[in-house]
């Protein structure tokens, strides 16, 4: 049994988020976007955008932004994930799953390599 | 789709892309009249009579980039599938209210699925959305509305991590399956050939 989620764990949450919000970050400036039309959401986006934000609050990410955007008419690629560094070319991750988003946000939104493979400039390569 | 919660979430979509400021939801289960009730309203930019006559059909859309929309086209299927009824009523400028009311036990209802998910991925679309959501079951009911989540947060963001995952979680505890439980049945008639 998970333990009840109360409006008491609420305030705790909210207690200790006003105390971090000066920890410094260098990852700071970072928005990540998930597609979230009806392809997105019919290709298992909802599930991608949850394991991004659940590894970001495991690792304790301050700076970095989800948002969701509508269909950008690459529907079969789809859960589209976007990374846009500040002064860097966005890159676009195609055909996402929890477990490749939460690696997404590891490798480059922590360490700041991006995962080429998995990007829609390799799949148009190939 | 394979969760009602994924069609709602497609639906509030379509509610903050008109604008929309408050979203209600409902999702009322009623056994005695084996129904279930989704209402989704909000205060968006509505549409005229003429677009709302053709807003299920798949080739309408306010989409630019391909003329083709499919968000309520799928839901109306799934309440077709489900005997049931599609009510669209929306006014310019007024909003929009979508209801559907479907048979509970029909063989193709799917199952709730992740709500707290939809609804945090609501908030992640418009963070100053203010969403009302109401889960009723019978005699059981639960409210969630991020006005009150935002009183106790105040000035710490609703998008922080720690609190959507907080607000996913406690949606879902605070849902029920929606699904009608056929074992419970099956296990009351096996209870009834044994006593034969």
């Amino acid at each position: 049994m998970r333990p009840v989620k109360t409006l008491e764990d609420l305030q705790k949450i909210r207690e200790e988020a006003s105390r971090k919000v000066n920890v410094r970050s260098d990852r700071t400036g970072i928005r990540i976007t998930v597609g979230m039309a009806t392809c997105g959401i019919a290709a298992g986006a909802r599930p991608v955008m949850m394991a991004i934000l659940d590894e970001l609050e495991k690792r304790n990410v301050k700076g970095v932004t989800v948002v969701e955007t509508g269909c950008i008419g690459l529907c079969k690629y789809e859960p589209i994930v976007e990374v846009y560094e500040p002064d860097q070319d966005k890159v676009t991750y195609i055909k996402m799953d929890p477990e490749k988003a939460r690696q997404v946000v590891v490798e480059h939104v922590i360490n700041g390599h991006p995962i080429k493979e998995w990007t829609l400039e390799s799949a148009d390569i190939q | 789709m394979k969760e009602l919660a994924l069609y709602i979430l497609d639906l509030a979509e379509n509610s903050i892309a008109a604008g929309a400021k408050n979203i209600t939801i409902d999702v009322h289960v009623n056994s005695a009249r084996d129904e279930l009730f989704i209402r989704i309203s909000d205060d968006g930019k509505g549409m005229d009579p003429d677009f709302v006559r053709s807003v299920t059909n798949p080739f309408v859309t306010t989409r630019t980039q391909r003329r083709l929309g499919l968000g309520l086209p799928l839901f109306q299927d799934l309440v077709r599938q489900c005997e049931g009824t599609l009510n669209i009523v929306s006014e310019k400028g007024k909003g929009t209210i979508i209801e559907a009311k479907m048979k509970r036990s029909s063989v193709d209802m799917v199952p709730i699925g992740d709500m707290g998910a939809s609804i945090v991925s609501m908030i992640i679309s418009n963070p100053a959305l203010d969403i009302v959501y109401s889960f009723v079951l019978d005699d059981y009911s639960f409210v969630f509305d991020t006005k009150l989540i935002r009183e106790t947060l105040k000035d710490v963001s609703i998008t922080e991590p720690a609190v959507l995952s907080w607000i996913a979680g406690y949606v879902n505890e605070g849902t029920k399956e929606i699904i009608f439980d056929v074992t419970k049945n099956i296990n009351k008639n096996r209870g009834g050939i044994q006593a034969l």
